[in-house]
């Protein structure tokens, strides 16, 4: 059988072997509840706090900020929840964009089912939001302001920074306004520094950087107006309720320790591969590349081809030994197409057209090649049959 | 998700094409929904002597729209009249909840070339 060719980062990642060997002794053999007093449970209690330490470490932050969950999307709802709830007395006025990830856009959606007014920040042709809009959506009322650092679908990396500034002038008048970031698809790739970034919670998931699934961590700066959303024992400070998932915990930090580590040389071997991709899809006709062409992940290289739709081009690359994936709604199970390609502008038909490339460590120029090679023909068959194509060359 | 018979409709889809000198045609679905089906007869004796189709969609809509075509070449105008688009989805052993809806026109696409021809014909007469 031919190798597979995972060009899908963006969706997952596996998790590392490096980082699978220290996550094992976690399952069955140091297996104590952190929360219990005999030696058993101390060591899983230390592996936590080390792992605390060195997701910290990373994020420029001090351990107490660091509250491990399960993952992006619990990081989401609950920094987005914890903070609008606890300033509600203040406002409830929340500032997100068009392009946010379903967990900060459905999170948004039941907290205006609480009386809370959200502000969709537009974004341009490349999917990059203005800074000038995020500054005069501020209102007395505004509370909490969510972005993320770099988008799922199209790799546009937003000038969270800027944002930060921003936020940090407008705290002259509103002292308690918070800057959330959902920075899922920025590990490995971009700095984490929380200070740099100018933010007071963010987001990670661990599956994102060759961690394993199930695992995340929201980083909440120290003085933050924050209310814990999963209730029960004391756990992670009162703040995340529930036994911690000792080997998740120890992997992603492990992962997160590795991914920044490598960080320069992963963005190099990328984003070369990233333009090689980009360079050769260029001559398939009635293509285009979506997202920023500079101010992108370096390892995100989306598309859409024109009169063909999306998930008839995953099929056949999938054929071929080759997985990606599609902002098509034939691809989701809410038949919508993408809300991210159809913010930037993009008609819908053309949005049901998209696939996106996410590349990772494993991928090779050989890949690139060997996908550069087959696409064209899979691109050159199925508009052949299709129905669009023929319109559109007759009215040319 | 989808059945091995879908697959093998989409890899090696049956009767995909134009017919120029098409005696009806049929077009249905939404681009902006991301599925269109076009189909094209030939007439002869009161039977679909050819038929083609076009269809820019997703797996199921290329597999039901190339089985759909099968299983009525050939037929009377009347037996490709009760062809339903639940029929062609039992055909391919059956479609994803997700597809039945969007991706499942094939049979109204057949029976609006079907009327197509028909009305052409009434013109003709008239």
């Amino acid at each position: 059988m031919q190798r597979l060719i995972y060009m899908d980062r963006a969706a997952t990642t596996p998790v590392s072997p490096g980082v699978l060997e220290v996550m094992l002794p976690y399952f069955s053999q140091k297996y104590g509840n952190p929360s219990s007093v005999y030696s058993l449970a101390q060591e899983a209690r230390q592996a936590i706090e080390a792992g605390r330490q060195t997701c910290a470490e990373v994020l420029g932050a001090s351990p107490r900020e660091v509250i491990f969950d399960s993952g992006g999307t619990e990081s989401d709802n609950t920094a987005i929840k914890g903070a609008a709830f606890a300033l509600q007395e203040q406002g409830k006025h929340i500032i997100t964009s068009a392009i946010e990830h379903h967990a900060v856009l459905e999170t948004c959606h039941y907290l205006e089912k609480f009386g809370f007014e959200v502000t969709y920040l537009p974004v341009d042709k490349h999917g990059l939001v203005k800074v000038e809009d995020g500054e005069k959506a501020i209102t007395d009322k505004t509370t909490l302001i969510t972005i993320m650092l770099a988008n799922n679908e199209v790799g546009t990396i937003e000038p969270i920074a800027e944002i930060g500034q921003v936020v940090k002038q407008a705290r002259k008048k509103l002292p308690n306004l918070v800057f959330h970031i959902d920075a899922v698809q920025g590990a490995g790739a971009l700095d984490l520094n929380v200070d740099k970034l100018g933010v007071d919670m963010l987001s990670l998931a661990a599956h994102k950087f060759y961690g394993p699934k199930g695992m995340g961590l929201l980083y909440v700066r120290r003085g933050v107006p924050f209310i814990s959303q999963q209730r029960g024992g004391s756990q992670e400070r009162n703040r995340r309720a529930g036994t911690e998932n000792v080997p998740g915990i120890v992997g992603m930090a492990e992962a997160l320790r590795l991914a920044e580590e490598k960080r320069s040389a992963y963005v190099e071997h990328c984003s070369k591969l990233r333009d090689r991709l980009i360079r050769g899809i260029a001559s398939i006709e009635q293509s285009f590349l979506t997202g920023h062409p500079v101010l992108r992940l370096a390892n995100n290289a989306s598309f859409c081809f024109k009169y063909v739709e999306g998930e008839s081009i995953l099929l056949s690359l999938d054929f071929e030994g080759v997985a990606a994936s599609s902002g098509s709604a034939c691809t989701s199970a809410s038949l919508e197409a993408s809300h991210v390609l159809t913010a930037m502008g993009i008609p819908e038909e053309v949005a049901h057209s998209s696939i996106r490339f996410t590349l990772g460590w494993d991928n090779t120029e050989e890949d690139v090649d060997y996908v550069l090679r087959i696409l064209p023909g899979i691109v050159k068959r199925l508009r052949a049959m299709s129905p669009l194509a023929a319109e559109a060359k007759k009215n040319v | 998700m989808y059945s091995p018979l879908v697959m093998e409709h989409f890899r090696n889809p049956r009767n995909v094409g134009e017919l120029p000198d098409a005696d009806g045609v049929g077009q249905v679905g939404n681009p902006v929904c991301g599925d269109v089906m076009k189909m094209m007869i030939k007439v002869a004796e009161d039977r679909i002597a050819d038929i083609k189709f076009q269809t820019f969609g997703c797996g199921a809509a290329i597999a039901t729209s190339s089985i759909a075509t099968e299983m009525v070449k050939g037929k009377t105008l009347e037996e490709a009249m009760e062809l339903s688009n639940k029929a062609v989805a039992e055909a391919l052993g059956g479609l994803p909840a997700t597809k039945m809806h969007c991706s499942n026109l094939a049979a109204d696409g057949i029976h609006k070339a079907i009327e197509d021809y028909k009305s052409k014909r009434e013109t003709k007469k008239a």
